[in-house]
């Protein structure tokens, strides 16, 4: 009988070897004349466990981790037996991280192979476009709406309203854009499920066009993920030849096409309007809003931007219902969000639960503290412009508004633990360099600001004036804050006045009480 | 992926503009086409890409000089990108870094003398749970320590 065995091919696994072990089964295999089947599925997301490979048995799917290419002549002969193994941890489903979790938008992801749509839909795939395809454009909005999905790029805006929106544009053209741009450092979610689950965003963009009335669609993704790249656009050509993606739509009077494009190392291009700008084939200059892209976007039409993440989560909601989703949550943060732990974490990886697990549960328990067994001192949660966080705010929820209220943000969903051997004024300076670098430079706050901020914290760190100059950093935050056009010069403040907030003791000398806060925005 | 870059030619350059430049918004995905072929995106090819999509020299090269990506010489014959993003700094890619720089003899964002390597910092390969994170000629690794970006620099100098 042949056996069937799987070996990640996410980008997490390649990099500790997962290409090499996938080659030493192979070998393995016709050294001894045994009959296996190898498939290359996503990770399913405990990356310590990478490469972690599975074996399909009719108990379900075994898996074993870490494995290296030196284990595998033995893992093979303990899969033909009885299935015995050092480093057999079980029936994959079964795994308690796993387990732990509320697997929406990721169900697939590390399950399926994602090089296959018959593979997709015998997993449940295209059954949310197929009862789209039965609905209105109305009755689509209304479950978006219901399912009080939130932008999850960061901004979190409800992705109903942005549809409506242009769906009652008047419009010769419309387009469905995908911001695939995922440049916060800690966050790998986007890449994760482009390359174990394509078909899933692809399915809930075709939702997107079907609903607004678009028929062209863009994957923005950044040229930092090659193998994310390769999936979509093989997942492309495979939706094409089944019907999926082009004209007549799964039998409908519909069309609808996507095409992949590369960013170019910008990251200012994750920001809407930027990516806009750099994906019609200019600089990723920030555009003022209004008008928004919802009235005036690609090309100057009407468009849909929306993250992989919420285009990801779209089939699940019109296959099980609004409510289906909306019952997961807490406060205005409905359904689920793929959480990413990162940085120097013990069980690091992608954890879907519902908003409203704390930090301390998600770094702590879930995340089992550092790998370097050291204390957890901070922990910045929501990419290079998201705060940093002290223990003593580990109670915080997470959910959009009770980040906020404790000026933090969730963002993309990363979280980055470090131990207590950061140095703080070091992280601050290091937000206000990425910010100098990563400026598109339209506006001068983001522009001078980050660079005078970087000259004000090396005078802090070389012990001039330190009160004095951290009252200018402290100005310079909240002219950044208020004057910026866009998130990156107005949210670089996050990471630097937390920094400055919670480990004041980093910065040197007696400088007396802390700001109270960054000042409440609008 | 640096080895085997064909030398500029303009009629091999004129032939990748012509294949791309019917698309929508096409100046990227041109840049990207010339630099896949020839390793870097020479000069001369700046003002045809601008003549086949009816745009000004300077929209050109304000697009070419705003990505971090296109690289106006080639590399060297070989390319580690260190990962320098906040993760990959948490988990030890401070050190690590100081170290390749030590052993190439080259600052983050530059080549070697001899054209081997060139080091460059890259922010956030989404490899942030097998922290820290290198690519070397498009090559990812994770879980970098001492001996693994040894290796990796010792490969790359080969």
């Amino acid at each position: 009988m042949t056996m069937r065995i799987y070996v990640p091919r996410d980008a997490a696994a390649v990099a500790v070897g997962a290409d090499d072990v996938a080659l030493a089964f192979a070998q393995a295999a016709s050294a001894r004349g045994a009959a296996i089947e190898i498939v290359r599925n996503g990770s399913r997301g405990l990356c310590w466990l990478e490469p972690m490979v599975e074996l399909s048995t009719a108990q379900g799917r075994i898996a074993f981790g870490p494995v290296t290419t030196s284990d595998v002549p033995a893992l093979l002969d303990a899969m033909a037996g009885n299935g015995q193994h050092a480093l057999r941890l079980g029936v994959t489903d079964e795994i308690p991280w796993l387990k732990r979790q509320t697997r929406l938008t990721f169900v697939r992801c590390g399950v399926v192979d994602p090089r296959s749509v018959d593979d997709y839909r015998a997993h449940g795939g295209y059954k949310g476009l197929e009862r789209a395809l039965t609905l209105t454009s109305d009755q689509i909005l209304a479950d978006v709406t219901t399912s009080g999905l939130r932008g999850r790029g960061g901004a979190g805006f409800p992705t109903g309203i942005k549809w409506k929106t242009v769906a009652q544009a008047n419009a010769d053209r419309k387009y469905i854009v995908c911001n695939a741009d995922e440049g916060d450092s800690g966050t790998f979610a986007d890449r994760m499920i482009m390359e174990g689950d394509p078909f899933v965003v692809i399915e809930g963009m075709t939702i997107a066009g079907i609903t607004v009335g678009a028929t062209k669609g863009y994957i923005y993704i950044r040229s930092e993920y090659p193998h994310a790249v390769e999936a979509m656009n093989a997942a492309i050509v495979a939706a094409r030849s089944a019907g999926l993606l082009g004209k007549w739509i799964g039998g409908s009077a519909h069309e609808f096409d996507l095409e992949v494009r590369v960013g170019a190392g910008a990251y200012v291009c994750g920001e809407e309007t930027s990516l806009l700008e750099s994906l019609e084939g200019r600089r990723g200059i920030v555009r003022a809003k209004p008008p928004l892209p919802a009235h005036k976007g690609l090309f100057g039409r009407p468009s849909v931007i929306n993250n992989v993440l919420s285009f990801a989560a779209i089939p699940f909601i019109l296959d099980n219902g609004a409510k289906a989703y909306a019952d997961f949550g807490m406060g205005r943060s409905r359904g689920t969000m793929p959480i990413q732990l990162a940085g120097n974490i013990k069980y690091g990886g992608l954890f879907e639960t519902a908003f409203g697990v704390t930090l301390g549960e998600l770094v702590d328990e879930i995340g089992g503290g550092t790998i370097t067994g050291r204390e957890v001192r901070a922990v910045q949660v929501g990419g290079p412009l998201g705060a940093y966080f002290p223990r003593a705010l580990f109670d915080t929820p997470f959910d959009y508004e009770a980040f906020a209220a404790r000026d933090g943000l969730i963002g993309h969903g990363g979280i980055v633990v470090f131990d207590d051997t950061v140095d703080m004024v070091k992280q601050a300076r290091f937000a206000m360099e990425f910010c100098a670098v990563e400026s598109c430079g339209k506006c001068t706050p983001c522009r001078i600001g980050s660079t005078r901020g970087v000259e004000t914290i090396n005078k802090i760190i070389n012990g001039e004036r330190v009160a004095e100059n951290l009252a200018v950093v402290e100005d310079l935050c909240n002219t950044m804050k208020f004057g910026s056009l866009c998130a990156l010069g107005g949210f670089t403040p996050y990471p630097v006045m937390s920094a400055l907030k919670h480990f004041r003791e980093d910065f040197g000398g007696d400088l007396g009480p802390a700001p109270a806060t960054l000042q409440a925005a609008e | 992926m640096t080895v085997g870059y064909e030398p500029w030619d303009k009629a091999r350059g004129a032939e990748i503009i012509a294949e791309h430049a019917g698309l929508e918004g096409a100046t990227l995905v041109i840049l990207h086409a010339l630099q896949e072929a020839f390793g870097y995106v020479p000069e001369p090819a700046i003002p045809m890409v601008a003549e086949a999509l009816n745009l000004s020299r300077a929209e050109v090269h304000g697009v070419f000089t705003f990505y971090h990506d296109f690289r106006k010489a080639p590399a060297g014959r070989h390319v580690l990108k260190l990962c320098r993003a906040e993760a990959c700094q948490a988990a030890g890619g401070d050190r690590l870094a100081a170290r390749a720089e030590a052993k190439l003899g080259v600052a983050l964002g530059n080549t070697t003398a001899d054209e081997r390597v060139t080091l460059e910092p890259i922010y956030c390969l989404g490899l942030c749970a097998t922290a820290p994170s290198a690519m070397l000629d498009g090559r990812v690794v994770g879980r970098l320590d001492e001996a693994r970006i040894d290796a990796l620099v010792a490969e790359a100098q080969r």
